[in-house]
């Protein structure tokens, strides 16, 4: 497999191709004549050459807008595809992400690609396999009932000589085959009437195939975004207010005279940006360049206090009701106990390592775009409305950002870059400074959660009123950054933060779930514009419901995974989640907290269970709390984890460490400061994550139901992890943490209070 | 602009910038070596990081003026996928990463500490690495990469 990419990418670059790729690049696409760059329309759902294609060689190409975030997720598509077509693994080659060349399945969002991108091509490869039986049955005069395939070769059973390969029977040619396809995006159901191969008869999917994109990752040969270098490219940068809807009053370019290589002051609506020949020569213009701003018409909230009093008091736009049974009230009012608590989830950052980038060539009417998005197709929409062109004429090639958790699914660079090479006649790189975007990068939504329990005299919750009140992701109901400075309108307050985690996986008598949505800052994106990060929405719901029934559990004196099983009593999959995690993580039955402990460090171990989208995971935090410094050390996670059939164990298991790494930083250190004015922390001094000295061990339990279908795995593992590290806070040193991140000042002060 | 002579990976290059650009840039732009990767611009998530005769280094903050006739190694300088330095092969063995986007600046300062003690601990690898940002979280599989590669023969 190594040395063929290598010699493809010879291959690519001997060929004067402007762009060397390593990764993904499949031989064989070219002989369909995809890679016409402007194609009059676009691939049709509906053809079966427009998923698979067979070479003279006998490699596969599949093309997808599904596309790798990092996550290894293509790794597994090609399992799946190789798996249904019966070919080697290592003959897939996945075509991802470039919208000339494939169907739009919907972005690369919300832990659906193995759910929903995985069904889709596992059919279509069905699809092709049927095909090819067909075509072999004619040429071996053999009905397709008595054929087998075995590594892209099919024989007649019984007769292994009387055999011939993909490569002879379509190597090189189309189908010619018209598939089902129904409905749009991820919705979209493929060939939906080929039979597919059962589980039981599975041989690379369940395998942990290694992650074809990782090798290049570590010498330097893989292609990232920044990567793109198009002949007689130039630089850019961005140069922004601290509010989007100032105006430059006046851009002074004799502040940047003595800057060699600057090629253009670009100034379009109140988008400003400076083209140069060089980076440097870029950089330093941005940074020097005198732009007088309009004072904003928008304000910020000051500070967290008015934050937390603007989501408490704001009439919602959007309220979803996840749960509605029994009657509150009268349930209420027979209690011999009630609860009540709030919860409080901050701005985070997605902090991606490498900051956004994209490369745009736009040529009269036409425009490239080379990008990182998770969405191809949105970008595509997205530049040419702001460009003014037919969709047509923009093409969005896929190259792989730094991991991004969200934060490219509105994907502002290529409008930055688009803007840019129009004004200049020639492509352009743009890439955003460290403060670009920790300043402007659409943050993941502040939440303030409110519980209300109400128990009766047996210790029976017989009540839960759990209330969300969420920002929305204005990112996508208003344009992207570019297209709102050059006048673009908004297009509405946006889509809500996700809906899981306010306690409906339990089942009491009465009980109401509710996810409102807060209109935010609207028209005029600000730095605290939103965007869906990672395991949106559920994350803080499932934090504040799982510390309240902690809180309840503790209160009652009862062990908190036999409080928690006494209401899952119904469903399967997330009572088998906590069973195994306690059962992996050795979990002493007691109540909490943990009797009390001499010497200046509390231990402490917590639970919490998660869903999301259908996927169940269930956590167990052990901590070491200092009380003299109140930091809060985490020792150790154990993580259980079911998505329905495994499609690729190592794949998955190194997903869910990475999770509750990223999980443990967001509970114990993130949160972005702001001010009236913008975002205060724009480097990672200001807005640290965790490092390596900080990193627990992560032990997990993947549960395989291999009689269900594949779900998730990008985010659902994160969700219960600061839950489980708050309650395991609570069970060392008795104190309840309601308030992300749990910084030492914050454990000190409730050490006090 | 200046004419400015290194030695990158064992090749001598004479490059015509401006003395004040940080050698990433020229790497990078000049060279055309994707290894070094831009995460901050401000030294401090390590993306950046080659290394200088036996240091290393953040590339993003140092004039390029500044390395004199150090001999600068980067991500490629260690080896390919064809012919993976015992760290890089650990690394593939370990699946060590999720985007990779950090793992230059994981690798070239695990090379640096492999090199000055040759059989490390667990704490010693983390702090030795604790300057590294990783956004993905894959530090476990990144330590247990490096102790795979100590115990592979140099």
């Amino acid at each position: 497999m190594e040395t063929k990419r290598i010699s493809r990418r010879q291959f690519v670059k001997g060929s004067g191709a402007l762009i060397v790729s390593f990764n993904f690049l499949g031989p064989v696409s070219r002989v369909l004549g995809q890679n016409e760059t402007f194609a009059n329309t676009d691939p049709e759902a509906t053809a079966l050459d427009s998923w698979v294609s067979i070479a003279q060689d006998g490699s596969v190409t599949v093309f997808t807008s599904k596309v790798d975030l990092g996550t290894g997720v293509v790794t597994a598509l090609s399992q799946i595809v190789a798996e249904e077509l019966d070919v080697p693994f290592h003959r897939i080659h996945m075509e991802t992400g470039d919208t000339s060349n494939t169907i739009d399945q919907a972005a690369t969002v919300g832990s659906r690609t193995i759910e929903r991108g995985g069904p889709q091509l596992r059919q279509a490869a069905a699809a092709a396999r049927q095909e090819l039986l067909k075509l072999a049955a004619v040429r071996l005069e053999t009905p397709v009932e008595q054929l087998t395939v075995s590594d892209g070769v099919v024989s007649v059973i019984g007769s292994p000589a009387k055999k011939i390969s993909y490569a002879n029977l379509i190597g090189g040619r189309r189908f010619d085959v018209k598939i089902t396809a129904t409905g749009v995006g991820a919705a979209m159901n493929v060939a939906a009437e080929v039979r597919a191969k059962d589980h039981k008869e599975y041989k690379i999917v369940g395998t942990s195939v290694p992650r074809i994109d990782l090798p290049p990752k570590f010498t330097g040969e893989f292609i990232y975004t920044p990567d793109v270098r198009v002949p007689g490219m130039l630089h850019g940068r961005v140069v922004r207010p601290a509010v989007v809807n100032s105006k430059p009053l006046n851009v002074d370019e004799t502040s940047i005279a003595q800057i060699a290589g600057v090629v253009k002051v670009v100034q379009e609506g109140s988008f400003v940006g400076v083209v140069a020949k060089t980076e440097w020569s870029a950089i330093q213009a941005a940074r020097t360049l005198k732009v007088t701003w309009s004072t904003p018409a928008t304000k910020l909230p000051a500070n967290n206090d008015e934050l937390h009093a603007y989501l408490k008091n704001t009439k919602s736009f959007a309220e979803r009701v996840v749960a509605d049974k029994g009657s509150l009230e009268p349930a209420f009012s027979q209690a011999a106990k009630t609860f009540e608590a709030t919860y409080h989830w901050p701005f985070q950052l997605h902090g991606m390592i490498g900051p956004s980038c994209a490369v745009a060539d736009v040529q009269g009417n036409k425009a490239t775009i080379w990008a990182g998005s998770q969405g191809t197709f949105n970008t595509r929409r997205q530049v040419a409305e702001m460009l003014g062109l037919p969709e047509k004429n923009v093409r969005v090639i896929y190259r792989e950002s730094a991991g991004c958790y969200g934060r490219l699914s509105p994907d502002d660079v290529p409008q930055d870059a688009a803007l840019m090479s129009r004004a200049v006649g020639k492509p352009v790189r743009v890439q955003w400074m460290r403060e670009d975007e920790h300043a402007w990068e659409p943050k993941g939504p502040a939440q303030l959660m409110t519980a209300r329990a109400g128990v009766d005299a047996q210790g029976k919750v017989i009540a839960w009123d759990y209330m969300d009140r969420s920002f929305p992701w204005t990112t996508t109901g208003m344009v992207l950054l570019a297209s709102r400075q050059v006048g673009l309108k908004p297009k509405g307050q946006g889509i809500p933060n996700g809906t899981d985690g306010g306690g409906e996986i339990y089942s009491f008598d009465n009980q109401k779930v509710v996810a409102a949505a807060i209109p935010w800052l609207h028209p005029d994106p600000t730095p605290l514009r939103t965007s869906n990060l990672r395991a949106p929405g559920d994350l803080a719901r499932t934090f504040a419901s799982e510390s309240f029934m902690d809180e309840i559990a503790s209160s009652l004196a009862v062990d908190p995974v036999q409080f928690r099983l006494r209401y899952l009593s119904s469903s399967k999959r997330p009572t088998d989640a906590l069973l195994a995690v306690t059962k992996k993580a050795g979990w002493q039955e007691r109540p909490s907290p943990a009797p009390a402990s001499n010497g200046s460090k509390a231990k402490g171990r917590g639970v919490a269970v998660g869903n999301r989208s259908n996927t169940m995971t269930a956590a167990v935090a052990e901590v070491e709390v200092d009380r003299a410094t109140g930091k809060i050390s985490v020792k150790r996670v154990v993580l259980a984890h079911d998505c329905g059939l495994i499609v690729n164990p190592d794949g998955l298991t190194n997903q869910i460490e990475g999770n509750v790494i990223q999980g443990v930083s967001r509970t114990l250190m993130e949160e972005v400061q702001f001010d009236a004015s913008g975002v205060k922390n724009l480097d990672w001094a200001s807005y640290p994550i965790i490092t390596f000295q900080d990193a627990p061990e992560v032990d997990i339990v993947l549960i395989n139901r291999p009689e269900m279908q594949p779900l998730g795995g990008g985010e659902p593992s994160i969700v219960p992890v600061p839950a489980a590290i708050a309650n395991a806070v609570f069970d060392a040193i008795g104190v309840r943490l309601r308030e992300i991140p749990f910084t030492p000042e914050r454990v000190l002060s409730a050490l006090k209070a | 602009m200046a004419r400015i002579s290194l030695t990158v990976n064992g090749k001598s290059h004479v490059v015509d910038t401006d003395p004040s650009t940080p050698l990433l840039y020229v790497l990078r732009d000049d060279l055309e070596l994707n290894g070094p990767r831009f995460g901050c611009g401000l030294s401090q998530c390590g993306a950046c990081t080659v290394i200088l005769d036996d240091k290393s280094v953040r590339s993003c903050g140092l004039p390029v003026s500044a390395v004199g006739s150090r001999k600068i190694t980067t991500l490629e300088g260690l080896g390919s996928v064809a012919r993976p330095h015992r760290l890089q092969k650990a690394f593939i063995e370990e699946q060590a990463a999720q985007c990779g986007f950090c793992m230059n600046g994981m690798i070239m300062t695990a090379k640096v500490l492999l090199d000055k003690n040759p059989a490390p601990t667990d704490v010693d690898i983390k702090r030795a690495l604790n300057g590294n940002l990783c956004r993905c979280g894959s530090h476990v599989r990144v330590v247990r990469a490096i102790k795979r590669a100590a115990s592979m023969k140099a």
